[in-house]
């Protein structure tokens, strides 16, 4: 537009012609760019989406290189390998997970935790393969740092396949959908990008809220380990007995809460008075971050196993069970612990208290479990 | 996706930036025959120059400010974790950058003061946001 302006304004000034002259250009010109909108406004508007996807797709990939260079780079300072990883850890970010059938859903619970279970395990095994010098902490961080990585080399993958498949049908509705969930996409990736690093580093995250509560309750206390990856300390809290549980840190692990909090409750022939959980959750859009919120049920994330084990144990004696939450957001619940996250945990041992004391009697014992991973965060 | 990345990065970022400098020539050259016109005494044909090339500047210097986002955006940061060392028994406290190896109740190096071993009590990171409503 510009350009044709200049050309006729160099030729005004060759001829010294009034600009009158040339208007009718101007005008067919209004005319052609009108027409063109017309017909071709919706492919016009579909390149430019793409080229909106194609950007955050380097971005991604930008991501997740730089994931991927971290992970390996991490293994190879604390591994200490005889020979070089990277095609191990290629191969492991390749990994995939089979839930299973759940046509007949009775039961499914089970076989989930069990390929959960061996998911672990291979996971764990593959990780001392590669990094034969790490102990059992780095091998724990070193796992997570990897999941990261996996995560985002899958994120990638998937938004790759809507891209190029969206390249190449031109359907406007693929490209759509993709560049309208891209905004939160990014937001996961970037929070995985963090998470991958604060792992690598052994440095606490968001999500770990509820372990260090539960960190916090029990230091200085006698600890003793129950099924599986969780610590359990007795502490007297306002008159009760208190059997606090947590993973089992600083590595980073979530452990089986659901097992450690049903094999508290068998000890005790199901005689509890209550069960107060504290977690991470996410928080909404304009909540402030580190609120403390109470509420009842089980409190824990993850793909449900756990949930359903301690609502299974819950039911059998009928316990009451209290939920407090620390809210915050994805981005910093993967990402190294904030320090208003950090505060709102005092808060909300204060709360646990006043819970214990409207919901319990003198003498009674209860159940406090710190859920979360426990990276960076010791008992 | 077989290429590389930087390497398609950095070739579209050179074929933007040619193109946002011949928008940016021509739109001066634009002003300057703005000026011409002011001279020879055509005042509106020279408004009309003159709003062109000032619409082109600011246009082409916008879509370079933006490119320059983007790649400045594709940079992860790491956020600065501090750690905090605290005794036990005479209370003495110091902070410091985290280290690899830091952990929350991990017991570090004897007190300054009284020699009492000292422990690690806080590890995070200080985010100064911008206030909203
Ligand atoms: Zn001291």
């Amino acid at each position: 537009m510009n350009i044709f302006a200049v050309i006729s304004g160099l030729q005004n000034t060759v001829t010294q012609e009034p600009f009158g002259e040339f208007s009718w250009i101007l005008n067919l010109l209004f005319y052609v760019v009108f027409i063109i909108f017309i017909f071709y406004g919706q492919r016009i508007q579909m390149y430019v989406m793409i080229r909106e996807v194609e950007g955050s797709l380097y971005k991604l990939k930008y991501i997740k290189d730089e994931g991927r260079k971290t992970a390996i780079e991490t293994i190879k300072e604390i591994g200490k390998p005889q020979v070089d990883p990277t095609v191990r850890v290629d191969r492991f970010l390749e990994y995939f997970t089979i839930s299973p059938q759940s046509l007949d859903p009775a039961g499914v619970v089970w076989k989930l935790e069990h390929i959960l279970d061996v998911r672990d395990v291979r996971f764990k095994d593959e990780v001392k393969f590669m990094a034969p010098a790490a102990d059992e902490t780095q091998v724990n961080n070193l796992e997570n740092t990897l999941e990261a990585a996996m995560a985002l080399n899958y994120i990638y993958k998937v938004i790759r396949h809507y891209y190029l498949l969206g390249k190449k049908t031109l359907s406007l509705y693929i490209i759509m959908q993709l560049q309208m969930i891209l905004p939160l996409i990014m937001r996961e990736a970037e929070a995985y990008a963090s998470a991958l690093k604060a792992f690598a580093y052994g440095q606490p995250i968001g999500d770990g809220a509820g372990a260090l509560v539960a960190a916090k309750l029990m230091y200085g206390h006698e600890k003793r380990k129950i099924p599986k990856d969780c610590v359990v300390a007795t502490v007297p809290i306002e008159g009760r007995t208190a059997y606090v549980i947590k993973a089992e840190g600083p590595g980073g692990n979530v452990g089986k809460i659901g097992d450690g909090i049903r094999t508290v409750i068998e000890e005790n022939e199901g005689k509890i008075a209550t069960v107060i959980m504290i977690d991470a959750a996410m928080k909404l859009e304009g909540e402030e971050i580190g609120e403390v919120a109470e509420g009842v049920g089980a409190a824990i994330g993850g793909p449900g196993v756990d949930q359903f084990k301690i609502e299974e144990s819950l039911l059998k004696y009928r316990i009451p069970i209290n939920a407090v939450i620390v809210k915050e957001d994805i981005g910093d619940a993967v990402s190294p612990m904030r320090k208003e996250i950090f505060e709102a945990v005092d808060k909300a041992i204060e709360r646990i208290k006043q819970v214990i004391l409207e919901k319990t009697k003198e003498g009674d014992k209860v159940i406090i479990a710190g859920v979360g991973n426990t990276i960076g965060i010791a008992q | 996706m077989s290429r590389t990345p930087q390497n398609s990065a950095t070739k579209i970022s050179s074929f933007v930036l040619i193109i946002i400098f011949i928008g940016l020539a021509l739109s001066l050259s634009a002003l300057m025959v703005a000026l011409a016109y002011f001279g020879s005494g055509n005042e509106v044909l020279a408004g009309y120059f003159l709003l062109v090339g000032f619409l082109g500047v600011a246009l082409s210097t916008y879509v370079l400010f933006q490119t320059r986002r983007r790649i400045m955006r594709l940079k992860i940061e790491i956020p600065p974790v501090t750690t905090t060392i605290e005794c036990r028994k005479c209370g003495f406290k110091s902070v410091r950058e985290f280290q690899r190896g830091d952990y929350i109740f991990k017991e570090v190096e004897p007190c300054q003061k009284c020699n009492d071993k000292m422990l690690i009590t806080a590890i995070y990171r200080e985010v100064k946001e911008k206030l909203g409503p």
